[in-house]
């Protein structure tokens, strides 16, 4: 390595890493004068309103990896705890006619259990990856096909129709004007931004992301912090599956199956990195919004189903050659 | 009388190795403390021992005459000893003001970045740092980073401080600037440990020093009456002259020259011939392109203008293969980063510039790659438990004899060497150094590039770059005030 032997002098510049994960802004902004022009209907309220929606649950599961991806780990099974934890709660407090396990536990603990089980799930993939060290790569993977095996076992594949009351309020009501569920995903994206900003322990992400043996020698408690995450991440997971079950009014064998690729998109386009230790929240958000409005405009251009994997692929692809441009160094 | 540091009859084992074996330190308030030995001595596992990272198995280990904290109370270890470690723990990502107050970014709930901010330019304006607190760490140069982990150990308020191996990385003027702030602080009462290779640095900054050797504690002594070859012999065990450079006569033909090559920002208009049996050594500051010009000779970078010939035959710019295929070898500047694969072995390292060598139809003959192996293990005297090895088990100086070897593995007629002795003993790096000279004297040319005055002593000539260009061709025979006269620039 050549030591560059100059000082820079401390003179204040205009930082441009500060705007690094706005750059996907101009990108919404495009796309949505593109949309304008192109279907009348795009730029209504309604149809935003209803792209947030469709965005909502699959942005708590961008936001749980980002944070797991800030922090120099991996998660990949957060995609089957979306279907698997609300179809197991359900399944302990509906009775046996109701394809119920009979235990019928009381309908109010319907959505404390459901959370309980996600960050139960998150519990587990941080012992074995932090606890008995084992590749989060691996672990998760193969915790991705165990809790999907584990919805599809007790409900033998079957969509579960219903439902108790509760598990179909979050993801169905409407406050204030605005599906709740986009109350909820955006306080909680509130909550991550501020957090990671302004928290010693979100900053303690970043360090473990970045150095983890700096981290160590800082002080912070690695282990305990990076289990936090994790559990964080099942819950928020969890909770992601109460809103698409509200939203679609049942539990299909299919739900949150492979989200993940979507999950790891947005936040990659959104500028999070894959190393750990950078990236953002807000950036994260944005990579979210991008796929929301691309798959919006696609549905009502009326491009087949089929081939909008394409479109999404080509997308990704494109909005990394960009961040490779603008950040001018390799990526890995 | 009671020293501000004192570490007695420690012993440290690591399951059948003993890292210290009833060694200890003692310093004196105030005084700048040279730690010397080999490597594998001890010397790392006691800067453990003295930061509260690992607990002796024996012995204490006092501060001021207190007995040391207890292992888990990492606070009031820091505010004792602080150390600045030889690998880097800045974290890159992050601005230098986070980096300075990492995991203390606010007394309170929320972290308030302005106040932040005007915390890490009160504490950098302190130790005279010019480093902007909103750059990102990972922007900075080698020196500043260094510095802005120098201030970050002292704000603890720690009165003693651990460098290990701060100069391995540094060029000749931020060495200097590294020592000019060691005696500042020295003036404001710090009390120092200082590791290094270098023997002159020890002599230079420090006021009295300790050797280990195999664990051990060996002698501890004020520098200022104690003999070079003394110290030496302390390190060794052994009774060992100062390297003697041999005398050689080059020959006629030229294997290795450059014409008229650029590279914008790094060298400019730079002409080189190396002749067969020649060692030609490129000096200068960090700055003054000698590396990325040794870079562009093997493949490395690619030049704007002008030419590489091996052998006389013209070499594909920026081509490794080609250059390695024209008959080049080379020792890269971070064995860490280009020059070995940490997990494969000895034998497979050593051959890899030679694997279409050792079989047919991109075979290879594991038979006939063990018996390389072993030979280059003998002549390098590499110091493993056999070809299957994973170098990055070895310890530094012999895992460079291991990039060494590949180099030499083809017989190459001409050898770019680039700081071949970073971070390597006394012992190894006289190794090296013949290595480079058994290779001219079988008739290769070779570059050896160096920040180490030293190693240069074995060239016949010495070129001095300045700010890219050649400033100067200095034959065999020059002393070390000429050299570094030159390459500061101060002379013509």
């Amino acid at each position: 390595m050549t030591t560059p032997t100059a000082l820079t002098p401390a003179v204040p510049r205009l930082r441009l890493a500060r705007f690094r994960d706005l750059t996907l802004v101009p990108v919404i902004v495009l796309l949505l004068i593109v949309g304008a022009f192109l279907d009348p209907v795009f730029l209504t309220a309604g149809n935003l309103t209803n792209v947030l929606q469709q965005q909502a649950a699959i942005s708590l599961l961008v936001l749980a990896e980002a944070l797991i991806l800030i922090s120099g780990k991996f998660d990949l099974s957060l995609e089957s705890t979306v279907g698997m934890a609300p179809a197991l709660a359900v399944l302990l407090v509906v009775p046996v006619s109701a394809g119920g396990l009979g235990i019928g536990l009381p309908a109010v603990l319907v959505i404390p259990l459901c959370l309980l089980i996600g960050a139960a799930i998150g519990a587990f993939n941080g012992f074995l990856i932090i606890k008995f060290q084992l590749s989060a790569f691996i672990v998760t993977l193969a915790m991705l096909i165990i809790v999907h095996g584990l919805h599809l076992g007790p409900t033998e594949g079957k969509t579960l129709f219903e439902l108790p009351e509760s598990m179909l309020y979050l993801g169905g009501a409407v406050w204030l004007g605005l599906p709740a569920s986009i109350w909820i995903a955006g306080a909680l994206f509130a909550a991550g931004i501020a957090g990671l900003a302004y928290l010693r322990v979100g900053r303690s992400l970043y360090a473990i992301g970045g150095n983890i043996d700096a981290a160590r020698a800082a002080g912070i408690r690695v282990d305990r912090v990076l289990w936090g995450v994790f559990i964080l991440g099942g819950t928020l997971a969890a909770l992601a599956g109460i809103l698409e079950t509200g939203r679609l009014g049942a539990i299909g064998s299919g739900m949150g199956v492979n989200w993940i690729f979507m999950v790891f998109a947005a936040a990659v386009i959104g500028g999070v990195s894959m190393d750990g230790g950078k990236g953002t929240i807000l950036g994260a958000l944005t990579g979210v919004l991008v796929i929301g409005l691309v798959q919006n405009l696609l549905t009502l251009q009326g491009v087949s189903g089929f081939w909008q994997p394409v479109v999404y692929g080509t997308i990704i692809l494109f909005a990394l050659m960009i961040s490779r441009i603008a950040g001018g160094k390799a990526q890995d | 009388m009671t020293y501000h540091v004192e570490a007695r009859n420690v012993v440290k084992r690591f399951g059948p190795t003993t890292a210290l074996d009833g060694a200890g330190i003692s310093i004196a308030e105030g005084e700048t403390h040279a730690l010397v030995g080999r490597n594998g001595a001890g010397k790392s596992t006691l800067v453990s021992i003295l930061t509260g990272l690992q607990r002796p198995d024996e012995g204490e280990v006092r501060f001021s005459g207190e007995p040391a904290p207890a292992l888990g109370d990492r606070d009031a270890w820091r505010q004792r000893v602080a150390c600045v470690y030889q690998k880097s723990t800045i974290i890159p990502a992050l601005t230098v003001a986070e980096n300075l107050f990492l995991n203390r970014q606010t007394e309170g709930r929320l972290i308030n970045w302005r106040a932040l901010r005007a915390r890490a330019r009160e504490l950098l304006d302190t130790y005279e740092v010019d480093v902007d607190p909103q750059a990102l760490a990972g922007d900075l140069g080698v020196e500043q980073r260094q510095l802005v982990e120098i201030a970050r150990a002292l704000s603890f308020g720690a009165r003693f401080i651990i460098l290990d191996e701060p100069t391995a990385r540094l060029d000749g003027p931020a060495i200097e600037r590294l020592f000019d702030r060691m005696r500042a602080l020295r003036r404001q009462g710090v009390t120092m440990m200082y590791i290094s290779h270098h023997l002159d640095e020890v002599y230079e900054i420090c006021q009295s020093v300790t050797v280990f050797r195999d664990a051990r504690h060996i002698m501890t002594a004020p520098v200022a009456d104690l003999p070079h070859d003394e110290l030496v012999d302390a390190m060794t065990g052994e009774a060992t002259a100062a390297y003697q450079a041999r005398a050689r006569t080059p020959r006629e033909a030229v294997v290795l020259a450059a014409s008229g090559l650029s590279l914008a920002g790094r060298y400019q208009d730079v002409e080189l011939s190396v002749r067969s049996g020649e060692v030609v050594g490129l000096a200068g500051s960090g700055s003054s392109g000698k590396v990325s010009l040794a870079e562009t000779l093997v493949g490395l970078r690619r030049a704007d203008t002008g030419a590489v010939t091996v052998n006389g035959r013209a070499v594909r710019p920026g081509d490794v293969p080609a250059a390695l295929a024209a008959g080049l070898g080379f020792v890269p500047e971070d064995r860490h980063h280009q020059g070995f694969v940490p997990l494969l072995s000895v034998a497979e390292n050593g051959t890899m510039s030679i694997a279409h060598k050792l079989g047919r139809l991109g075979a290879v003959s594991p038979a006939r790659r063990r018996a390389r192996a072993v030979r280059m293990i003998q002549d390098l005297d590499i110091k493993t438990e056999g070809p299957d090895q994973p170098v990055g088990d070895l310890s530094g100086g012999n895992a460079q004899k291991v990039v060494f070897a590949r180099a030499l593995a083809d017989d190459p007629d001409a050898l770019v060497v680039i700081n071949p002795t970073a971070g390597v003993d006394v012992k190894a790096k006289q190794a090296l150094l013949g290595a480079v000279e058994d290779a001219a004297d079988r008739g290769a040319g070779a570059v050896l590039v160096s920040d180490e005055l030293d190693d240069l002593r074995i060239c016949d000539r010495v070129l001095v770059m300045f700010h890219g260009r050649v400033v100067k061709d200095v034959p065999r025979g020059w002393s070390d005030h000429e050299l570094v006269a030159v390459m500061e620039g101060i002379e013509e």
